[in-house]
């Protein structure tokens, strides 16, 4: 109850005309710099704070969260219509809706998108207000060896990725784990696979490859082709809106990507690409039409998307109760938070209720006006995708070149992303999946870096991996997940042969 | 196109003829580095830089850029390229000393011109407040006892933390090529493995660990500074503890290399009238970074001492090889 009346103190600090004006600032222009390649919410806060540093913290905080917040809608807009995730949790969202951008259904793609986005953000949102106290108890317990085997179990959903060749798939993984090899060994501090290329030290770009493989190789796929074998792009087929059916099909992603998005973004290392992976492949397994998946699954871009935006509101919950930044964008909203020399942790909400309420409840806000800004702005985008396929394809190259240099303006990255695009275009003509490579990249590094710190906190014994119930549940999860298929065929197979 | 290029070269020099016949030095236009991506430590010193210069009317326009990768060894790198610039400055910190050697870094701090120390935060050691260990004695007996026991949670290898990891160890007299470090990603996970009481104890700045140390979580062991600090008055100091260790986590400003006599004290000169500046000392509070202002002859010395130390550290660890 005292959450309650807490809140709805803090709605009559947000709703003050100021905030407010704060508030849309913000969700503009974190929409902005969402859609925009290359810069990001945590760029933008990072510039913002010399700014804001007069201004009233109350407001420039709430700013700050609009951006986040709107950072997260804004992402997917340039990974259903041009294949170019602008971060890597909006990996699992390119997958299915740049399909269904190119089948005509760009329009119900980023409309599922922005409306699941928004269900997440307010269930999540909701979350954060009440659960918050309980859920960073059980968050902090999460051990080195609980992630390992969070991220066994991702290890293991990726094969929903895979598409028709497990062989295929397991390359392009292995393809992507390599790549993860490059860089500072974050344990040791030594050099691995650099070839005494500085600009290698900080590893292989995760946006940088995704780029690469899914937007730079498919122009030069679609142009290799473009002669021989043109392919076709219906910019609008059937409604613009989601159908009945749509929605139908919507709903219950949205719900699962949140139960799967804000529980592992509120984790103090779990991140925003794991639930995402752990949804699409889930949806896929319920899909009542998995033909669809892989040409254009609805259900495919809502339960990501819904995951990615449950778990940017998973983050603040370790930042405001706790003061441990889990996000880019967390850790320099905490550097916000110190600016005015307030210190996230168990104090600030007794402190300063006024403010953290009014943050909180300024975020159910930022998302009603998230959608109402993101909704009329489909119809809009949807058109990019009547320009003719040469133009467009150029344009892709060009947004692709100009994003990476926003990011890392180093000759080194730019060979890196061409040379991603013709590992892409000749991975696309032989067949092989290019998403496990990048879902390699993001998790093998994770992966190792967390099983190596719990064998060094259990003095090298593996068995910790087993004493400990979360991690134990969850190797148990992931083994059954991976050895459940062949059980089944071999009792289909028995089943068949006693007929 | 190229008149446009040629006017405008032209401009720039006779700009440049007429600065130099001033009578004295002055830094007009100044465009300071900072080695590492927006948000970190390094950039807000850099952006709080231009906001106290142009702030104070030092000098009219300042630029920050941000250049990324291999722990600021890739702008150190660019800096050093910069030969005879008088008009740059590069934000480092203690942490570049060791990310040259670590980087095997083929450029290094003893090319650049030193101009001054600004910040300095001291470390904390701090421990579960369910810990049995009490004070700093208590946890250096344990490491001496086996010092693959003890594990220390912290940022990155290499970094800080992890130095002041290892000179604890061989202060007390513990075989530092053993200690057991952990190195996290950012502050927030170090914490979070403190407060899950996983590791033995934590490494970090104060500020860091600050709010979990008021709120009864987390109990200071030590702090790494000479004396002790004013928002922790309760908190040792480790020297008082009876352990010779002092250790403070600095950033500082260096210029390009091969500036003339006149350059260089222009800069020295343009960052001290800073540092007195009222809109400085404004932001020093508001960030809580204590004042260490050391320039000229004694902070190129210090500079020195320091990239010596902690090379000598990063070998017996086995750091660097």
């Amino acid at each position: 109850m005292d959450t309650l009346l807490s809140l709805l103190h803090g709605f009559t600090v947000a709703f003050e005309p100021a905030k407010l004006l704060f508030c849309l600032i913000g969700v503009f222009l974190g929409t902005a710099v969402g859609v925009l390649p290359g810069i990001g919410p945590a760029l933008t806060v990072a510039l913002l704070l010399p700014v804001t540093f007069k201004l009233d913290p109350g407001g420039s905080l709430i700013m700050f969260a609009g951006i986040y917040y709107g950072g997260m809608y804004g992402g997917s807009t340039t990974a259903i219509l041009l294949n170019a995730p602008g971060e890597s949790a909006s990996l699992a969202t390119a997958l299915e809706g740049s399909k269904m951008a190119k089948a005509g259904r760009g329009g119900p793609a980023l409309a599922t998108s922005a409306i699941g986005s928004f269900v997440a953000g307010l269930i999540a949102t909701i979350g954060l207000a009440f659960l918050a106290p309980w859920l960073v108890e059980v968050a902090v317990k999460f051990g080195p060896w609980d992630y390992f085997a969070l991220m066994i179990v991702a290890f293991v959903t990726v094969s929903a990725t895979f598409g028709d060749s497990p062989l295929r798939g397991l390359t392009s993984l292995f393809l992507g784990i390599a790549l993860g090899l490059i860089g500072i060994d974050k344990l040791t501090g030594q050099a691995r696979l650099t070839f005494g290329v500085p600009e290698l030290l900080n590893g292989v770009e995760v946006t940088t490859l995704a780029v690469g493989l899914f937007a730079v190789g498919e122009a030069f796929y679609v142009a290799s082709k473009r002669f021989r074998d043109p392919e076709e792009i219906i910019p609008i087929k059937g409604s613009l809106w989601m159908t009945k059916e749509d929605w139908k099909r919507s709903w219950a992603p949205w719900l699962r990507g949140t139960a799967f998005g804000f529980p592992i973004g509120a984790l103090p290392a779990g991140g925003a690409e794991v639930p995402t992976f752990l949804s699409y492949s889930t949806e896929k397994k319920l899909c009542k039409y998995p033909g669809e998946f892989g040409k254009g699954a609805i259900e495919g871009v809502a339960g990501p998307e819904a995951a990615n935006n449950a778990s940017a509101a998973g983050t603040l919950v370790p930042l405001l109760t706790l003061g441990l930044p889990t996000s880019a964008t967390a850790a320099i909203m905490l550097a916000g938070f110190q600016q005015y020399g307030l210190n996230p942790g168990p104090l600030l909400f007794a402190e300063k209720p006024d403010l953290v309420w009014g943050l909180i409840a300024s975020l159910f806000i930022a998302n009603v006006m998230l959608v109402i800004l993101n909704l009329p702005l489909v119809g809009l985008w949807v058109r990019l995708l009547a320009i003719p396929q040469p133009w467009l394809y150029a344009g892709i190259l060009v947004f692709a070149t100009m994003g990476t240099l926003a990011v890392n303006g180093s000759p080194v990255e730019l060979t890196m992303l061409f040379a991603f695009g013709f590992i892409g275009y000749l991975m696309r003509r032989y067949d092989y999946p290019v998403a496990p490579m990048v879902v390699g990249l993001i998790l093998g590094p994770m992966a190792e870096a967390q099983l190596r710190r719990a064998l060094q906190i259990s003095l090298g014994d593996p068995m910790i991996l087993l004493e400990n119930p979360i991690s134990a549940t969850l190797l148990g999860i992931a083994f059954i997940a991976l050895v459940a298929p062949f059980v089944m065929k071999g009792l289909n197979r028995f089943k068949a042969s006693e007929d | 196109m190229l008149t446009s290029f040629l006017k405008r070269g032209a401009i720039t020099a006779v700009a440049f003829a007429a600065l130099s016949t001033a009578a004295f030095a002055q830094v007009n236009e100044l465009k300071i580095m900072a080695p590492a991506a927006p948000g970190g430590g390094w950039d807000g010193t850099a952006r709080s830089m231009q906001q106290a210069l142009t702030g104070a009317g030092i000098v009219k326009s300042v630029q920050v850029n941000n250049v990324t990768g291999a722990g600021g060894t890739i702008g150190l790198a660019q800096l050093i390229g910069a030969k005879g610039q008088g008009d740059q400055l590069m934000v480092n910190g203690f942490v570049m000393v060791g990310a040259i050697l670590l980087n095997k870094s083929p450029v290094n701090l003893s090319q650049t011109t030193p101009i001054a120390r600004l910040t300095a935060e001291a470390e904390v050691i701090v421990v579960p407040t369910e810990s049995p260990l009490k004070t700093a004695k208590d946890l250096a007996e344990k490491l001496k006892a086996d010092p693959a026991k003890v594990t220390w949670a912290g940022g990155s290898a290499g970094g800080t933390d992890h130095i002041l990891a290892a000179l604890f160890a061989q202060a007390v007299g513990a075989d530092a090529k053993k200690i057991n470090y952990i190195p996290f990603s950012g502050g927030g996970e170090a914490l979070a493995a403190m407060l899950g009481g996983r590791v033995t104890a934590g490494v970090s700045g104060y500020g860091e660990f600050e709010g979990q140390i008021k709120a009864g979580k987390l109990r200071v062991l030590a702090v790494s500074s000479g004396k002790r600090l004013e928002n922790a008055p309760d908190a040792p100091t480790l020297k008082e503890q009876g352990i010779d260790l002092e250790l403070l986590n600095w950033r500082s400003v260096v210029a390009p290399p091969g500036l003339s006599a006149e350059q260089t004290k222009a800069l020295i000169d343009t960052v001290e009238k800073m540092v007195k500046s009222k809109e400085w000392q404004e932001i020093l509070k508001a960030r809580g970074w204590d004042d260490s202002y050391l320039a000229g002859a004694e902070f190129d010395s210090f500079l020195k001492n320091e990239i010596e130390r902690v090379s000598k550290v990063m070998h017996e660890v086995g750091l660097v090889k």
